[in-house]
């Protein structure tokens, strides 16, 4: 558990970057840090480990006030993750994630076993162990920066905007795997972005500062998206807000219809049930795309990959209701189609049917406002 | 005429000592000496200073002062040492001469290493230092485990540019009663001796080139490949085929 009490920073300069923080991350959870440039989050995070010295208050971790450890010991304990990685470019892949073992003394042949390990985990191919950092993309760069910071096994990590500087699509996958990461390791982490979207995907507690180093609002990510307090947080965290709660909405079970399905390869039907919208699964009833028959050529007689529309996306049964209303906003025939956990056809939903369950939650507003573990 | 210097080189006799000359070899032994002489020191000087200034940040100015010392007339400053020192000197000893010499050498030698290794460290990008602080790495360890190999590539070239002017400009030892390969130039001159004057231009040229090509070879060996960007031309082993092994994490 990190613990602000009543943290300040006034630079030599002036300028006020944190004023009278005080929150608490609790142990295991991923707080993050979210606000406009300049608002002072890397402040805030550096002040964890020392890397700046607050002017008033106090930091604890664990009840254990951070100024009274020594520094260089204190950050040994402490992952740290920052923007463009900042590997070392004179030591190779596996010597960059086991540095720390090393300056802890750990038998180099130890250190670097472990290092293996956690770069397989993070994501890469054990072959770029004995390359260097110049050899890697942005991305792969960003992968070893966790893995180096997770080499020591710390109980606490530190992350200043550690997916910002690679594209969305890699942002994303990062981001997934962080979080499939976090599940096994439960750390304590606190995480510092400007963007929101991350900060609601990745935030068991998301904290809103705002310019000058005030905490505006901290809450859970459907909290802050429901009930945010004031026009400032409210602006921040933006446009779709209804749209984006429905993220952590879940019901019970989604109430599908049996929807009419061709397989792969096979004789296109000559009449649909409903229109002239048909499903097309796959030998395993994996969905693959829609069919529309009146749209087929004479020489369209077995249904093949390039007849489909392959356009919606898939609603997981017990997944969010933003899930289940985009599945169908999505899908060309209406219908949204609806998967099993491990990704066969249950059926179909329309958006109708999705939105009477948003109205049927209305009433009990106590659901929007859940507990983080209603999400993911 | 390149022939004829071609024809002095060649001459053993020229190479040896007789009882009134001495001959290259002595004399390129000489030059050598005086050359390593003067870049250890100024390396010892130099270098630990430009870490602690480039690390630190303070004292930059050094960095300012020591680059005016380029703008020196060297042979003026030679005979202006040699005037204040020489005559504490007596005897059949050089000594008088040789502290002149050096300094002079150590004085041309210091600037280019200095500012080399001061702008090394400071280019080191923030991120990784910033990195090596956050992981908990001392002042010290930050200097000498990330700062400086990672200087290296900037250092070899301040010491190699340093070494070629020291080789150079050593020959204004014979400008003094001294040995060195420059005694065959200024010899040469006074006897209009052109193929010895050449010759020793010559001499001075190839020691050059060949000491500029051991460091070649010793910054070759030292600097980080991650650093320089030469990476095995050898193709990376399938990630399907390379399971890799723990006696290999551990041979890496
Ligand atoms: N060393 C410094 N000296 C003086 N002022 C500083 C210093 N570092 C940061 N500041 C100021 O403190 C404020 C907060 O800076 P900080 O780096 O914490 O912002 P941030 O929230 O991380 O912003 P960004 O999203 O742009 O990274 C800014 O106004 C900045 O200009
Ligand atoms: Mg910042």
């Amino acid at each position: 558990m990190i613990r602000f009490e009543s943290v300040s920073k006034r630079y030599p300069d002036g300028t006020v970057a944190v004023d009278e923080l005080d929150f608490v991350a609790p142990s295991g959870q991923i707080t993050v840090l979210v606000g406009p440039s300049g608002c002072g989050k890397t402040t805030s995070l550096r002040m964890i480990n020392r890397m700046i010295e607050p002017t008033a208050g106090r930091i604890l971790i664990d009840d254990q006030d951070v100024t009274k450890v020594d520094a260089a010991q204190l950050r040994r304990g402490i992952g740290y993750v920052i923007q463009h990685a900042g590997l070392f470019p004179h030591r190779t892949i596996i010597d960059n994630v086991a540095s720390v073992p090393y300056l802890l003394g750990t038998d180099k042949k130890q250190a670097r076993a472990r290092a293996m390990e956690l770069i397989e985990r993070v994501g890469l191919d054990p072959r770029f162990a004995k390359r260097y950092p110049s050899q890697l993309s942005g991305g792969q760069q960003q992968r070893v920066g966790v893995a180096r910071a997770l080499a020591a096994d710390p109980p606490v990590m530190l992350m200043d905007e550690p997916f910002s500087a690679v594209d969305p699509v890699v942002r994303d996958q990062l981001q997934d795997e962080f979080l499939r990461l976090q599940s096994d390791l439960g750390k304590t982490i606190v995480f510092v972005t400007h963007d929101i979207d991350e900060a609601i995907k990745l935030g068991d507690q998301v904290a809103v500062l705002r310019v000058g180093g005030h905490l505006a609002q901290l809450a859970t990510p459907a909290e802050l998206l429901s009930r945010p307090v004031d026009e400032f947080v409210a602006g921040f965290v933006g446009r779709d807000r209804g749209y984006r709660a429905l993220t952590f909405a879940t019901v019970g079970e989604l109430a599908v219809h049996d929807e009419q399905t061709v397989t792969m390869g096979a004789p296109v039907p000559s009449r649909a049930d409903l229109d002239n919208w048909i499903l097309v699964v796959d030998a395993a009833n994996v969905p693959q795309g829609w069919l529309n028959l009146a749209e087929l050529r004479p020489d369209h007689t077995t249904v093949t990959a390039e007849m489909l529309y392959r356009g919606g996306t898939l609603a997981t049964q017990g997944g969010s209701l933003r899930e289940a209303l985009d599945a169908c906003l999505s899908s060309p025939s209406g219908r949204g189609v609806v998967v099993d956990s491990d990704g066969t056809l249950l059926g179909s939903i329309t958006a109708a049917e999705v939105l009477g369950l948003i109205e049927k939650r209305r009433p009990g507003a106590a659901a929007v406002t859940g507990s983080g573990s209603e999400r993911r | 005429m390149i022939g004829e210097v071609f024809t002095w080189l060649n001459d053993p006799a020229h190479w040896k000592d007789t009882r009134f000359d001495t001959g290259i070899a002595t004399q390129l032994a000489a030059h050598v000496r005086f050359c390593a002489f003067a870049l250890l020191v100024a390396l010892i000087i130099a270098l630990p200073l430009g870490l602690v200034i480039g690390h630190t940040g303070r004292g930059k100015w050094l960095i300012a002062a020591a680059n005016t010392l380029r703008a020196l007339p060297t042979v003026g400053v030679l005979v202006l040492l040699t005037v204040i020192i020489a005559p504490h000197f007596y005897g059949r000893t050089d000594t008088g001469y040789l502290i002149p010499t050096e300094i002079v050498l150590i004085v041309l030698a210091i600037p280019s290493i200095l500012s080399n290794t001061f702008a090394g460290v400071e280019n080191v990008d923030p991120a990784v230092r910033d990195a090596a602080e956050g992981m908990g790495m001392t002042g010290k360890q930050v200097l000498l485990k990330v700062e400086l190999p990672c200087s290296l590539p900037l250092i070899f070239s301040g010491f190699r540019s340093a070494t070629l002017q020291v080789i150079a400009t050593a020959t204004i030892a014979s400008y003094l009663p001294l040995g060195g390969l420059g005694r065959f130039i200024y010899d040469g001159l006074a006897q209009q001796d052109f193929p010895q004057m050449i010759g020793g231009g010559v001499l001075v040229a190839a020691l050059a080139l060949v000491a500029d090509l051991l460091l070649y070879l010793v910054q070759r060996y030292t600097v980080s490949r991650g650093l320089t960007g030469r990476f095995s031309k050898k193709r990376l082993p399938d990630p399907r085929l390379a399971s890799v092994t723990q006696a290999e994490v551990a041979a890496i």
